[in-house]
């Protein structure tokens, strides 16, 4: 037996192990530098963050202590407190869970309408393409910050909280994630048809139709998986657009309401003290910076690590 | 293969594109049947329509710029042209399947080859996953890949050519098939591949029993592997004959021609090939008299004002010309 095994693992040995597509790129995204520091300080602010809750209670960044109000950072608060006395420590940490949460999911929302409305274009072409492609560009030609202003406005009216993983959160979160969601799908929209219009006349799609592939596989199991290096890329920028629409709207008052923290409206009272308390917009402001500059230079290094042109490895 | 009965007819067929420039008259009235288990070439220039007749049959015209205009296409009884797409789809791949020029574009780039081959599998049988796989090792093993249910994990950019037009041959026999429509499949390969996709195809062919019909420019390719040819020309079938009576007693000047143009290892060196002269007509207008009368040796003026129909001459040779090309006379 161990007579004939052994050239076999010998010639396993001699054969060099062949890169993997996910291998090259992140091999591509190493030489990065930018990249890698983006990743790393986003990294560090997922930690911040989520790993702060461990030591900082959510009851506690919502405390009210009119006596501690406005104090500059001290040993009992490192980042001072706000006009009604809350930490800013706390807050930063909780704001930021709510941030993240906002970013991601309003960018997943972008994405799987992007998508559809992309692959149902570019896919069937024709009148369908020009209906979806006319109502796309109505969307983009309608500034997106008036778009969100009317509709946070509108739609935020009397919002009762929602419990989720067993915390409260003030449902304008879930209002705003949509919000945000649905005024950003079309540039996404027309890069998805983009890439659909030209693989779907790609020899290998004629093959799978040959072999009665059905066509909502075509779309989903052929068409999608090779366009989804620029699908990545916009999707990692967007939930840092939506960080900062969040924060936009959240700074004129419109979005997320407080008790729940997030980045964007900590700044809101802020901009009232900006000579007398710098602490109150330094902090959330710095992490909105912070997010929004590493997640773009990750999609940077994601853009030119997943580009299947660059072939250096 | 001695049920030598008609499983596949096609009558009549006609394919347009409307463009911008005009209708471009793809096929024009191509009929031809299939018996099981026979292998049909079918020979003609770029742009003659072989390709658009195969896509038609198989319904795989983009509609539009195409479009069906007429005709039939009987298969098993059932005419394809009549059926709903959902149910065209359970044809494809499982009674009729395709394989293309270019095994170098043929294959997602971003799906293993396992998962190619087992996604017919998984469309058209109750097969579970682990069956599915089972099945694509065998016939990777089939179609001659070393180590085959290693290389299922494999993505289409670590074959060679030769090995990925093995790899489609393998996906299109997945659902054993009872014709196999092969759409130039050699054409982008070197000499040596060419002689052993073809060998390959030919020791299936047997083994499995399915028709088949080729699709070739290539004459030379034609003599070795299949029964019947049809030759075409601007969107009409010009001959139809039996393989070696296609090549001994030809009746088209057309087909003449591409002979003619064909290098022989019997010819002497200093001997140029003979091309043919003109060029290929311009589908784009209406077909009126013999396509070919423009750079036919025989032209008459009667193959300017009409154009001859397909017609038996002899038994199993069929041949669309005013002209008998032994005598020169008018038929």
């Amino acid at each position: 037996m161990s007579v004939s095994d052994q050239p076999v693992n010998m010639i396993a040995e001699i054969e060099a192990p062949s890169l993997s597509l996910s291998d090259l790129t992140w091999r591509r995204f190493k030489r990065h530098k930018m990249a890698i520091a983006g990743l790393v300080v986003l990294f560090l602010l997922i930690i911040y963050s989520f790993g702060g809750a461990f030591f900082v209670t959510e009851k506690y960044a919502n405390f009210t202590d009119t006596k501690e109000r406005l104090q500059a950072p001290n040993a009992k608060h490192p980042f001072g407190t706000d006009t009604i006395g809350r930490d800013l420590l706390a807050r930063t940490i909780y704001g930021g869970q709510i941030s993240i949460i906002i970013g991601i999911t309003a960018a997943f929302v972008e994405v799987m309408i992007g998508i559809v409305i992309g692959a149902v274009a570019g896919y069937f072409g024709g009148k369908i393409d020009a209906v979806l492609m006319r109502f796309t560009e109505a969307m983009l030609n309608l500034p997106q910050l008036l778009l969100l202003i009317v509709m946070a406005k509108f739609f935020s009216s009397d919002i009762k909280n929602i419990e989720l993983f067993g915390r409260e959160f003030s449902g304008s979160v879930v209002v705003i994630i949509f919000i945000i969601g649905l005024t950003s799908w079309p540039y996404l929209a027309r890069i998805v048809r983009a890439e659909f219009l030209s693989i779907k006349e790609r020899e290998f799609i004629l093959a799978a139709r040959a072999t009665g592939t059905p066509t909502w596989e075509i779309i989903f199991k052929h068409i999608l998986p090779n366009s989804i290096a620029p699908i990545v890329v916009s999707a990692t920028l967007g939930v840092a657009g939506a960080i900062s629409l969040e924060a936009y709207v959240s700074f004129l008052g419109l979005g997320v309401r407080a008790p729940t923290a997030t980045w964007g409206n900590m700044l809101e009272n802020a901009y009232r003290y900006i000579e007398s308390a710098y602490w109150m917009w330094f902090f959330p402001g710095m992490f909105i910076v912070l997010i929004v500059l590493s997640i773009n230079f990750l999609g940077d290094g994601l853009r030119d690590a997943l580009d299947p042109r660059s072939r250096t490895v | 293969m001695t049920n030598a009965r008609k499983f596949l007819e096609v009558k009549d067929l006609k394919t347009q594109f409307n463009t911008p420039e005009g209708t471009v008259y793809a096929v024009n009235g191509v009929s031809f049947d299939l018996k099981e288990g026979e292998t049909l070439a079918v020979v003609g220039e770029s742009g003659c329509g072989k390709s658009v007749t195969m896509m038609s049959i198989m319904r795989l015209i983009q509609i539009p710029p195409g479009k069906i205009v007429g005709g039939e296409v009987v298969f098993r009884d059932t005419d394809l042209l009549q059926l709903s797409e959902e149910a065209m789809e359970q044809i494809r791949g499982r009674e009729i399947a395709m394989i293309f020029q270019d095994p170098m574009t043929s294959l997602n780039p971003v799906l293993t080859v396992g998962k190619q081959i087992t996604e017919t599998l998984r469309t058209h049988t109750p097969m579970t996953q682990e069956q599915c796989r089972a099945r694509a090792g065998a016939l990777l093993e089939l179609v001659g890949i070393p180590d085959p249910i290693k290389r299922l994990d494999d993505y289409p950019h670590q074959f060679s050519g030769g090995m990925r037009q093995r790899v489609m041959i393998a996906m299109s026999l997945a659902c054993t098939p009872s014709l196999l429509i092969a759409d130039e499949p050699t054409t982008a390969l070197d000499v040596t591949i060419q002689a052993q996709i073809i060998e390959l195809v030919k020791e299936l062919k047997k083994n499995v029993g399915m028709a088949m019909i080729w699709i070739t420019h290539d004459l030379g390719i034609v003599a070795g592997l299949a029964d019947r040819v049809i030759v075409m020309y601007a969107g009409y079938v010009v001959e139809e004959a039996i393989v070696d009576d296609l090549y001994e007693n030809t009746l088209h000047p057309y087909t003449l021609a591409l002979l003619q143009a064909l290098p022989r290892a019997d010819r002497r060196r200093d001997q140029s090939l003979k091309s043919i002269k003109g060029s290929p007509p311009n589908l784009l207008v209406e077909p009126r008299g013999c396509p070919f009368a423009p750079r036919c040796e025989f032209v008459r003026e009667k193959c300017i004002a009409e154009n001859p129909a397909l017609v038996n001459v002899e038994t199993n040779h069929k041949v669309a010309c005013w002209v008998d090309v032994k005598t020169g006379a008018l038929r």
